[in-house]
This record gives structure tokens, sequence and C-alpha cells, in this order.
């Protein structure tokens, strides 16, 4: 059945990325609406604008039925929701102009510079990190892949272990992992490194045995040699594949490296920031908010530039396109 | 070949193919077991323990450890469920209304984009950092958009042949949502329950993570790790870890229970 | 190429199909309208096994998807059994057979050839005699419990035989049932589909692309143009039945064929054949002797 392969890859697709903390649907909600291209593009990314304007509007709904009184001085308006629900207190769910207002705002008492700079500041680090670790994952994770479809005994000994490891939450081990390699940035990139070389090992192995027996046949006939064979057929045809699982490697490292900056104990970044305005919620809970943001975007604006790079790549292949 | 050698070649070959299959990663495991612990001196010893400490610890802690797993457990399993139901209740809405897919499908692809795992401190604080209640809120959301994404499209990715067969017996929506769409959705199904298994306990650790009480997993790792004892934090893993695999055994199970046409076809 | 398309004659009564002034106009997303089938008329007589032939894209699907009420024509009329297609659709009057045998991969057997008595809410008792009988008929009895995937793709079409034979209907339509299948599979399963039909003397309407299986089968053979599609020509088939091995190696059934052959290559047959209409009946036969070549 032509749908199978297809099936059972999504599968393996999503559990990789489940087992690096990310809920990945991509791969799944690709197929799931079918139409062409650009109407397509045009059609998700007006649902998402769509989807974010809904939630705000649900949001402000839910607190004005249900949320603390509106106080707002500068056009006087004062409205008292007739229901109480604690998760919408404005200490639980601050208004979305005060978490846009934090942004300009000193990120601590008598700070410098703004919670928007500073956020920033610690994107990018968090980014950098995330991105190191994402190059090192991918190039390992290329590496071994293509050592196990030439050594079949290296395959059978190790991809199970890589095949069972979805199954496990790895990201717990963050914590340790930053306490036995200090807490700079080396232990977080070696946390992003292992996230990511999870999937692409596995995306990759899978891409490097994609092409059509015959088409290796071929190439058998003309006495070429392995290395051609992979260079010229295997290669190629596991680009598609490596793209797919970069996409779950990009999300995973952002989570792993917060992670560890956070609850692992690293000192700068994100997560650092997330547990720091954590501690400080009583003072200021829009703070976390526009860290979290923050931190969605970072992650969508990394997800983005992959997939912008796999349009680029696979653009003159005629390949089945994916995701949105 | 006699009667009596046929059989004992095939027996030969059925040993050499188990022992090609399995041999392999068993030579890796006892290797790499062989070497942690023998590994000497070095930084990483004192974190990195040797798998005989972490097993004396766990032994020395059996109690402490069976407790805070179930309640791990719980948390995660809670959140499978919530996060499972949520999921069904939105992917059939989405199915049958095509406004609500356009909106829903590209915020679930977003969603795989986001670390979402960063609300974990807003939950905690929503319901409690010491109810189980926010782990399992933690768990339910991740799990949520994987379930939703795979039954919509397990729902909607029908054959068209089958859908002009039921047209063909002027079969009505109801006939076909029962007989065809939801038989087909059903392997999408536990796809996104497998997954959500893994997802659901990263989101119960990870919310102990930024807060909990002591009795939970997640806390007694971290707790034992900034007491030193690292054998005890990597036993705490190490269960966790076999927790997480064994729900999603026990899921697989039911799945080849379920769906006994289906995982003949599968090749797992 | 021309021919007279045939025409109907003055109302054959009780008509299993009658199609009258069938046109099929596809319009595709971008504007663009494409002919499919231009001004078909056939009319096909119950009991009659009338194969439609012609090379590909001539609509020959289409037409058979019109004639189901899973399509409706841009103009014509379409009457089965005496009614309006689509009212025979909803009486459930016809079964059809795909080109895959699309079976539900999570029913068994038993299951998928019960699907439509499902649907039609038999009881439980009813149900199950009607559905053992028709693997019986198709000779599958032993394999009620497998699942599809454990059949071959020849067993599979037959349970969707089976399965469209369930309701007993009056019709049935087929469409390249056998296409998917390896020449001599193809030939036993249409010995099968013969046999099945002598039994149940259902009125078959069959699209096939395989010249040999058309006339094997057929009383009638309706020749369809490339697209637009139209009825270039109707051929009896004077075959004796029941057929057999015998039939596949005598004499007319190869000048049969090659009547086929040729008209699908648009070359003109005999005089007499210009003279053939659709609706005039099985009872029919080729003048071939004596006319002028």
């Amino acid at each position: 059945m032509e749908d199978e392969p297809g099936r059972s890859q999504a599968l393996e697709e999503q559990q990789v990325a489940a087992s690096t903390g990310v809920a990945t649907t991509e791969a799944a909600a690709s197929s799931a609406v079918k139409s062409r291209g650009w109407s397509r593009r045009v059609r998700r990314v007006s649902g998402f604008v769509v989807a974010l304007l809904l939630g705000a509007v649900v949001w402000e709904a839910a607190k004005w039925l249900a949320g603390d009184p509106w106080r707002i001085q500068s056009i006087g308006y004062f409205h008292n929701p007739p229901f109480r629900i604690l998760q919408l207190s404005d200490r639980h769910l601050p208004h979305l102009w005060d978490i846009t207002a934090a942004f300009g705002q000193p990120f601590q008492r008598n700070a410098a510079y703004s919670l928007g700079s500073y956020l920033i500041d610690q994107a990018l680090y968090t980014w950098g990190v995330a991105l190191v670790g994402f190059v090192a994952g991918a190039s390992i994770g290329i590496a071994l892949a293509s050592i196990f479809v030439h050594s079949g005994f290296l395959e059978r000994g190790f991809v199970p272990y890589v095949v069972a490891s979805q199954t496990v939450p790895i990201v717990a081990v963050a914590p340790l992992i930053v306490t036995g390699f200090g807490r700079g940035e080396q232990s977080i990139v070696i946390i992003a490194t292992y996230l990511t070389f999870f999937p692409v090992t596995i995306a990759v192995l899978r891409g490097l045995r994609s092409p059509d027996p015959r088409a290796i046949e071929l190439m058998r006939s003309y006495a070429a040699s392995r290395w051609a064979v992979y260079r010229k057929v295997r290669l190629p045809a596991s680009l598609p594949y490596l793209f797919t699982a970069l996409k779950i490697a990009a999300a995973a490292s952002i989570v792993g490296t917060i992670i560890g900056e956070g609850p692992g104990g690293g000192l700068r970044g994100l997560g650092r920031a997330i547990l720091n305005f954590n501690q400080q919620y009583i003072t200021g809970p829009e703070r976390l908010w526009a860290t979290i943001v923050v931190a969605s975007g970072v992650g969508l604006l990394f997800f983005l530039a992959v997939r912008l790079a796999e349009i680029m790549v696979l653009r003159r292949r005629g390949t089945r396109e994916e995701g949105a | 070949m006699t009667a009596v050698a046929l059989p004992r070649a095939r027996v030969a070959g059925r040993l050499a193919e188990s022992a090609r299959r399995y041999l392999p990663p068993l030579i890796v495991f006892v290797g790499v077991i062989v070497a942690w612990e023998l590994a000497t001196s070095g930084p990483g010893r004192r974190v990195f323990p040797p798998p005989s400490a972490i097993l004396n610890a766990a032994i020395d802690n059996t109690d402490m450890l069976r407790r805070a797993t179930q309640a791990t457990f719980f948390e995660a399993i809670g959140g499978l469920a919530i996060g499972t139901s949520a999921g069904l209740l939105v992917a059939f809405s989405s199915a049958r209304w095509a406004s609500a897919r356009d909106i829903l499908l590209p915020v679930a692809i977003a969603s795989s984009a986001i670390p979402i795992i960063a609300i974990a401190p807003i939950l905690n604080n929503w319901f409690g950092v010491l109810n189980p209640l926010s782990k399992m809120m933690m768990a339910a959301l991740l799990v949520f958009f994987p379930m939703v994404v795979n039954v919509t499209r397990g729902l909607l990715e029908v054959k068209p042949a089958s859908l002009e067969l039921m047209r063909s017996y002027a079969a009505g929506e109801i006939d076909v949502l029962r007989k065809v769409r939801i038989p087909n959705m059903l392997p999408f199904f536990f796809t996104a329950l497998k997954v959500g298994t893994t997802l659901s306990f990263i989101g119960a650790l990870v919310g102990e993570y930024f807060g909990g009480t002591s009795d939970v997993l997640g806390r007694v790792v971290l707790q034992s790790m900034s007491s030193g004892r690292f054998s005890l934090a990597w036993a705490g893993i190490l269960v966790g870890a076999i927790a997480a695999i064994a729900a999603y055994a026990a899921v697989s199970i039911v799945e080849r229970v379920a769906l006994p046409w289906h995982s003949s076809l599968h090749s797992d | 190429m021309s021919g007279r398309p045939p025409t109907d004659p003055a109302g054959a009564p009780h008509a299993a199909v009658r199609l009258a002034g069938v046109d099929m106009v596809f319009t595709t997303q971008d504007g663009a309208r494409m002919a499919a089938l231009e001004d078909i008329n056939l009319s096909i007589a119950p009991g009659e096994f009338v194969s439609l032939i012609g090379p590909s894209g001539c609509g020959k699907s289409t037409l058979l998807r019109i004639v189901g009420d899973l399509i409706r024509p841009t103009a014509g009329t379409v009457e089965v059994n005496g009614k309006p297609a689509h009212r025979a659709r909803l009486g459930r009057e016809y079964g059809m057979v795909f080109q895959a045998p699309v079976l539900f991969d999570w029913r068994t057997v038993e299951a998928n050839v019960r699907l439509p008595l499902e649907l039609l809410g038999m009881n439980r008792r009813q149900r199950e005699q009607r559905v053992h009988a028709m693997l019986d008929l198709v000779e599958l009895g032993a394999f009620l419990r497998h699942y599809p995937h454990q059949l071959s793709g020849g067993m599979q079409q037959r349970v969707a035989i089976a399965r469209a034979l369930a309701l007993e209907p009056a019709l049935l339509l087929m469409d390249e049932p056998f296409g998917a299948l390896d020449e001599m599979t193809r030939e036993r399963l249409n010995a099968e589909v013969l046999r099945i039909w002598e039994q149940t003397r259902t009125t078959v309407l069959f699209v096939t692309h395989s010249i040999p299986e058309a006339v094997f089968l057929s009383s009638r053979v309706v020749v369809m143009s490339p697209r637009p599609g139209r009825l270039t020509k109707v051929i009896d088939i004077d075959l004796a039945q029941p057929r057999n091995e015998q039939t596949r190696e005598s004499e007319r059934y190869f000048e049969l064929v090659t009547e086929v052959r040729e008209s699908l290559r648009g070359r003109r047959g005999t005089a007499t054949d210009d003279r053939l209409a659709a609706g005039e009946g099985s009872q029919q036969r080729l003048r071939a002797e004596g006319s002028i070549g």
C-alpha cells in the first residue's frame, strides 16, 4: 500500500521528536491538508495569524468575564467581572498590554536597560548555544549514519539503542550533564548536541537507505566505488530526510538548552531568565510571560530558518513538498 | 538431504539469524557497562558513577524511589489522559469543520517549533507548585498537539475509493464516520498515544524540575544532585526511564490487541 | 474515424440501463472545460453482459460512474431499472467493483462482504447466511476470517465481487476489476465471472482495457473513441455459451477480437456493422456471412 511507508515514517519522526521533548506534529500535519504550494502556505500563515488574534481575544475575554477588576486609568475604563477564577487573575494571567508594556520597562529594579533588550541578549545567547549544539549534533548524526549504512555490525549493535532511546525522556538528564561538566556553555552545548544527534542519525540512516535498489545496481554496473555511490546516490537521497530531522532537532536543541540553563543550573540565557523571573513572580509576572513569548519566538524563528534552508536546497529537485 | 538433517539445518539457520540480530547490541551493552565500570579517575567520576554504584543506590533507596516513581507515573498518566481526551475532542471537531482546521492545524505545527516546556513555571503557579495537577497539565499540553494532528489526519486521510464505495451504497455521513473514518483513524491514534507516553513523562519530570513536592522523581534527582549523591540521582533517572518505557510498552501491547490487522503489516 | 453513433430504438421496455444524450463536461480549477463524453446513447437489456472498451482517457470509467450515480452528467438522462440513476443508487440497486479491491484493512473477509448488508440494516442471521452464500459463490468460503492483506490480489478482487453481489443487485458495474492482475489470474477470474453471471443472471456493465477479455465475457462489446468519448461501434458477440478455454482458441473468437481491435484503431468495419444499433438486444446476430468486405 502506498500509504504504509509514509505512515510508519511519520510515526518514527514523531517518536524521535518526543524523546527529545519536542511535540512534533509537522510531519503528520503536512499530510492532513492537501493542496497546492503557495495557496496552502498562504492559508497556513493566515490561519496562524487568525489563531493568534483569536487567542488574544479569548485571553482578554476570559479576563473580562472572570478575572480581576479592570482599571484602565488612561481611558477611564472600569469593569468588575461577574465571575472570579483564580487562574485568570492579573497575577496569573496578566493583561496582554501589560506584558507588552513590560518589554519597555527595566528588567530589574534600577537596571540600566529594558526587559526587551535584556531578553534579546539572553535569546541570542540561548540560540547561539543551541546552534553550536545543533551543528555539532547534526554533523555527528550524519557521520554516524554514514558509518552505519556501510557497516552492518555497527548498525545492528548501536541502532537498537538509538531507537530505544526514543521512548526515554532524555531531556531529564540535563541537570546531571550541567553538574558534571560545569555550569558554563560547554555543558549546555553537550545537551543540545545529544538531543540533536538522535533524530538526525535515525533520519539520515533511513535517507541513505532510501534510494531505489535498482539505482544502486545501476551504479554498480558502472563499477562505481562505494564512495561514489554514497556521494552521488545516497547522500542526495537523504537530504529530505535530513531536513525533516533538522526541523525536529532545531526545536529539540532549544528545549534542551533552555532546560539546561534553567533547572539544569546554567548561568545565562533564557532558561536562567525563566527561573529568575519565576522567583520574582510576585513582583512582576509579566516578565515571566514576556520571557516565554521570547523563547517561543526563538524556537519559531529557528524552525523557520531551517525550513527556509530546506526550501532552498530542495527546491530544484521536484521532491514532494512537506510541511508549511 | 535426509529428513533429520533438514530440521536441524533450519534450527541452525534460525540460531544464526537470532545471533546476528541480538548479539551485536548485547556486545555493545556489555562493552559500555564494562568500560564505564572500569573507567578510573577524572573529574567526571563523581558525577558519573559506575553502574555498580548506581545499582547500590537504587537498592538502598527502593522504598523512596518506588514512591517517587509512583507519584511521577501518576502525573504522567494523568496528563496523558487529559491531553488525549482534549486532543480527541478537538480532532473530531477539526475533521468536521474545515474552518476550525485552518486555524488549528497551523497552531499545531507551530507548537512543534515552540519550547512549550517553558510554560512549566506558569503552570506551577497556576495550579500550585506542590499540586500534581500542575505537572499533569504540563504533560497534557505536550500530549495534546500530536494527538490532534494525528487523529485529524486519520479521520481525513481515507482512500477516496472507500468514500466512493460508501456513496455507491448511499451511506450517510454517520455511517461513513463509524465504519470508515474511525477504524481508519485508530492506527494514527495509537501512534499519537505512544508518542504521548514519552512526552507525558518529559512534561512531568521537567515540570518537577521547576518545582514540586520532594516526593517525586524530578525532585529526587535534583535534590540528590545538590547534596552530592549522584548515584542516587542517576538511579532516579534510570527508574524514570524504565517507567516511561513500561508505559510505552503497555500502549504497544494494547495496540497489538486492538489492531491485529495492522500490526502484522507494521515492520516495527 | 467515423461511424454512425448507435441510436436508441424507440423504447426497449424494461431496459436495465438506458442512457440518452449523455454528455459530460468537466471544468478544471482554472476554468478550462474538458469534454469527457459526448452524446452517449445506449440501452442494455436485463441479463446482458456488456463491455465498454476504449483507449485510455476515453471516459469509460466516467461513464460507468454516471450509470452508478457517482457523477452527475452535464446533459442527458440515465435510467437504471426504469428509474433515474439517483433513485437506483439510493435504493442500492447495483453493486460496484472497482479497479482496486477497496477492502477495509481492518475488517475480515467476512466482515468486508457484510458491509453493505449492515448499511441496509439486515438482521444478523440473514446477514450471515448471505455472506456465506456469496463467499461460496466466489469459492472463498474457507477464508472467512482472514484479513485482506493475507490474500493475493486476485483473491481480494473475488472478495470485492462477493461484496458487490451481497445485496443481490440487478445490475453489476465493474471498472477494470482485473486490470492489476497478471494475465493468467485474469483469465481464471474471467471464467469465474462468467460462471457467476450464469448463476445469478445479473446485468453486467464491464469496463476494460483488454480486448480478449471484452470479447470473452460479453454479449455485446461497446467500443468508445478517444476523448471526447463517443460510442463508435457496438459489436455483437455471437460466441456460444457457456464459454471456456476452447472458446478462446476458436476462429470466431479471433475474428471478433480482430474486429474490436480494428474498431479501436479507427478502421471502418463491414457495411453491415454500421447498421447495427446498440439497442437491438442480444438476440441480434452479426450478419458477417454474405456481407460486403
